[in-house]
């Protein structure tokens, strides 16, 4: 079996991609490593290794958590599946 | 079964302050640039020494100053130095820092270039690094209980895996460490946005908490007061963004991983400062890998562990840097730099534990005269940290 992505806490907004050339509307699993949980889920992107992917709906403005912690916001509406990264995520600080 | 860190032992070199090293250099080492070339000239006719030539050292004044003797003479004063010749363009500065380094008990002679040029004094400088390098060479390892092995960290063009796996073996290492009663470091102030209230909240006493505070505090001005920008492509670098981080706030709670779950912070320490009893310090630094990795060493730091998820190749001319990495990626481009290979971690093959004690397993055979990747590879990386402009 192979973990397409890892989700640190079950109360994060995001995923990490952990396996190169990821492609939109392939079945994907993932492992919730806090609470040592799988789930299935798909891409609505291809997302590069490393990047992350939305695991629920996330409206612009919202807070997103990753490590059960606020990492940032949303500056655009990110669909459950899309790519979130630094064009549609910015600090708060600074 | 569980490595046994109480009766675990490494072999090395005890020097005449007692501290134990593990590689065994003589280091030549400029007070300023002008000094760069007589040095590098003393390193080619003398085998077996190594010039770490640097950029500063001319009309600093007042804390950057007292920062750039402090870090010299702390390079010099590391356990893994067996002797140093120092060249300055003039003796003055020269004799301070041998003088700094003298108080180590180790050997070490000093040179000014005026009123004798390059080529006298690098004929001086030769005898005295012969007769180092002669010296340093008949010195006799001997073993050593794991505490008395200090260990710094600091990780480098971090990504997302780096605080899935990377960073938390670094972690899982450290809190077996702490536990033992090693003498650890962090440091990267700035990178810690985001999560400082995290580190806030593992200082032993208020004190310390205050302490760790207030170097935070100061770091966040200087950031705002000479920022352009939210600071994106610097922090996070260009490396980060491709590896998948996005935010200083991602990035600080996957660095923040490295102090793992059980150590607290016992003390702050200011830039190449020296502990002054074991356990977990907190080092006010740049997050610049070859800045940070420098002040480590200058603290008397003996092995570095560098979670790394793009692949960041830093080295040190006197401190072995040991690179953990977790990104399959990384591993499948650039294996020859890495030590430690956790990807396993990514796909339940390998676990925090196991990870932790590969490292350790790793850090213990570096300390016993392995090799790493960057001293394979010829990585150098030797630089001061700057407050300010010179006079």
């Amino acid at each position: 079996m192979t973990i397409h992505f890892v989700v640190h806490d079950e109360g994060d907004s995001v995923g990490v991609v952990v396996v190169e050339g990821l492609k939109a509307g392939q079945p994907l699993t993932g492992w919730i490593m806090d609470q040592d949980k799988m789930i299935e889920f798909k891409a609505v992107n291809d997302i590069p290794i490393g990047h992350k992917l939305a695991v629920r709906a996330i409206a612009n403005g919202d807070t997103i958590i990753k490590y059960g912690t606020d990492i940032g916001k949303a500056v655009a509406n990110i669909g459950a599946g899309e790519h979130a990264h630094v064009h549609n995520v910015k600090t708060k600080r600074w | 079964m569980a490595m046994d860190l109480k009766n675990a032992s490494f072999e090395g070199w005890r020097r005449e302050n007692g501290r134990m090293g593990v590689r065994n250099h003589v280091i030549i080492l400029p007070v300023d640039d002008l000094s760069n070339a007589a040095c590098e000239a003393v390193a080619h006719n003398i085998k077996g020494c190594i010039a770490i030539p640097h950029s500063y050292g001319r009309l600093q004044f007042g804390y950057d100053l007292e920062l750039h003797f402090r870090t010299l003479i702390g390079t010099g004063c590391n356990p893994n130095v067996a002797g140093v010749v120092v060249i300055g363009i003039e003796p003055g500065w020269a004799g301070k820092i041998a003088e700094g380094i003298a108080a180590s008990g180790k050997p070490v002679e000093f040179f000014g270039i005026e009123q004798h040029g390059d080529i006298n004094t690098i004929a001086r400088a030769s005898h005295a690094a012969y007769r180092m390098v002669k010296h340093a060479s008949k010195l006799k390892k001997s073993k050593a209980p794991l505490v008395d092995l200090w260990v710094s960290t600091k990780c480098g063009e971090s990504d997302t895996t780096s605080g899935l796996a990377s960073c938390p073996t670094n972690g899982n290492a450290f809190d077996k460490l702490w536990e033992n009663g090693n003498t650890l470091v962090f440091g990267e102030t700035t990178e810690l946005t985001g999560g400082e209230h995290l580190v806030a909240a593992r200082c032993r006493t208020p004190e310390i908490r205050a302490q760790f505070q207030a170097m935070f505090d100061r770091y966040q001005r200087v950031v705002e007061a000479n920022k352009t920008s939210d600071l994106s492509d610097s922090q996070p670098t260009k490396g980060n963004i491709e590896g998948g981080l996005t935010t200083i706030e991602e990035k600080a709670l996957g660095n923040i991983q490295k102090i793992g779950k059980k150590c607290i912070v016992d003390g702050v320490l200011d830039k190449a400062e020296a502990p002054t009893h074991p356990g977990l310090w907190f080092m006010d630094s740049s997050s610049a890998a070859a800045e940070m990795v420098t002040l480590c060493a200058a603290s008397g730091y003996a092995v570095h562990f560098f979670p790394t998820g793009q692949g960041n190749v830093i080295g040190n001319p006197i401190l072995p840097v040991i690179k953990i990495t977790a990104n399959p990626r990384t591993q499948r481009t650039m294996s020859e730099h890495v030590d430690v290979d956790v990807t396993g971690l990514l796909q339940k093959r390998m676990n925090m534990d196991d990870a932790g004690e590969a490292l350790l397993d790793c850090m213990l055979r570096t300390a016993d005269g392995e090799l790493t990747a960057a001293e394979l590879l010829g990585h150098r990386e030797f630089s001061l940290t700057r407050i300010y402009e010179s006079a």
